[in-house]
């Protein structure tokens, strides 16, 4: 009869276990869009993940705030405008282009342009000048090949 | 000699850019919420939940809003300085208790004293998103309008009170 019992309190306990994953695959459509969004944002806890891979409270507690705002019918753009209002450019992990950002977006292709100019004008100043008269030895050694080649 | 002048140029650029780097705190991300009104709450007292405190009950005076946990263990590092201040009667802290349980955080303010005017019970967190608040503690110096003019990440230590904080509540109150 324990033992019954034991069981059945056991099988109820897998029941209630389930019940609480439920939210997760109760619409698999929404929580993917919830990921994709969060995919976007960086964590401020862990600083080098997204939201969607940080396990940092935080960042379950975004993923909320994500899966509410599309559940009253926001847009991602609503969303992210929220979360850059909270926490600035930096959560974006591509931050938009503007004034204080240009350098971020342009530096690496001013250090490519950099680079390449100073690649031009050095080859520049390497190559040796065509008209450069022949040394007399220079000369005969020339002279002496040819005529080798003739004979 | 005239050559190694532009390699020395770029190393000391370099160098210069990598010491400041290693001066930054890349954990400290400026809140883009500085110098704009605080986002309205309005939520239960830690000490008498079935009372409300807005954001509208702190206009006319500077005040502070420290967020804070029982979890929080750099929370008690900060603690017995603003346990100091608050006895100093200079300006108001209000807590934010954040993502905490109610007996815990009252336990731990009775072990480690009470600073707060009042405490704030932000249990779902959800105020401290709209603070920003990403790492605990944090405190937040707000004006008389309710704009915030200034936020510190992290324990507040005893040079950022007196070369920071302190000037600023100065100043707004003037």
């Amino acid at each position: 009869m324990h033992r019954l019992l034991l069981v059945l309190c056991l099988a109820w306990l897998g029941v209630a276990g389930a019940q609480e994953a439920r939210p997760l695959a109760e619409d698999p459509v929404l929580e993917a869009k919830v990921m994709r969004i969060a995919e976007e944002l960086r964590c401020l806890v862990c600083q080098n993940e997204t939201i969607a891979a940080s396990h940092a409270e935080l960042a379950v507690d975004l993923r909320k705030q994500i899966r509410q705002k599309l559940q009253q019918g926001q847009s991602e753009q609503q969303i992210l405008d929220f979360m850059v209002q909270r926490y600035g450019d930096f959560v974006l992990y591509r931050p938009p282009v503007k004034s204080s950002t240009w350098l971020l977006w342009g530096g690496p292709f001013l250090l490519l342009g950099a680079a390449l100019v100073g690649l031009v004008l050095s080859i520049r100043r390497r190559r040796v000048p065509a008209s450069m008269p022949l040394q007399r030895d220079e000369a005969e050694r020339a002279r002496r090949l040819l005529g080798e080649e003739k004979s | 000699m005239k050559r190694y002048l532009l390699p020395l140029l770029v190393f000391a650029v370099m160098v210069g850019f990598l010491g400041v780097g290693l001066k930054l705190n890349p954990r400290e991300v400026p809140s883009p919420l500085i110098d704009k009104p605080a986002p309205a709450f309005s939520l239960p007292r830690l000490d008498a939940p079935d009372q409300q405190l807005a954001l509208q009950d702190m206009k006319g005076k500077v005040w502070l809003l420290n967020v804070w946990a029982s979890w929080c263990v750099a929370c008690r590092v900060e603690h017995p300085l603003l346990v100091e201040l608050a006895s100093a009667g200079v300006v108001p802290i209000y807590g934010l208790n954040y993502k905490d349980k109610r007996d815990e955080a009252l336990v731990w303010l009775g072990r480690h004293g009470n600073p707060y005017v009042a405490s704030l019970v932000d249990a779902e967190g959800v105020v401290g998103i709209d603070f920003g608040v990403y790492g605990v503690p944090e405190t937040f110096v707000i004006d008389k309008e309710g704009i915030i003019r200034m936020k510190h990440i992290g324990p507040v230590t005893p040079e950022v009170l007196r070369d920071t904080i302190l000037p600023l509540v100065k100043k707004l109150n003037a």
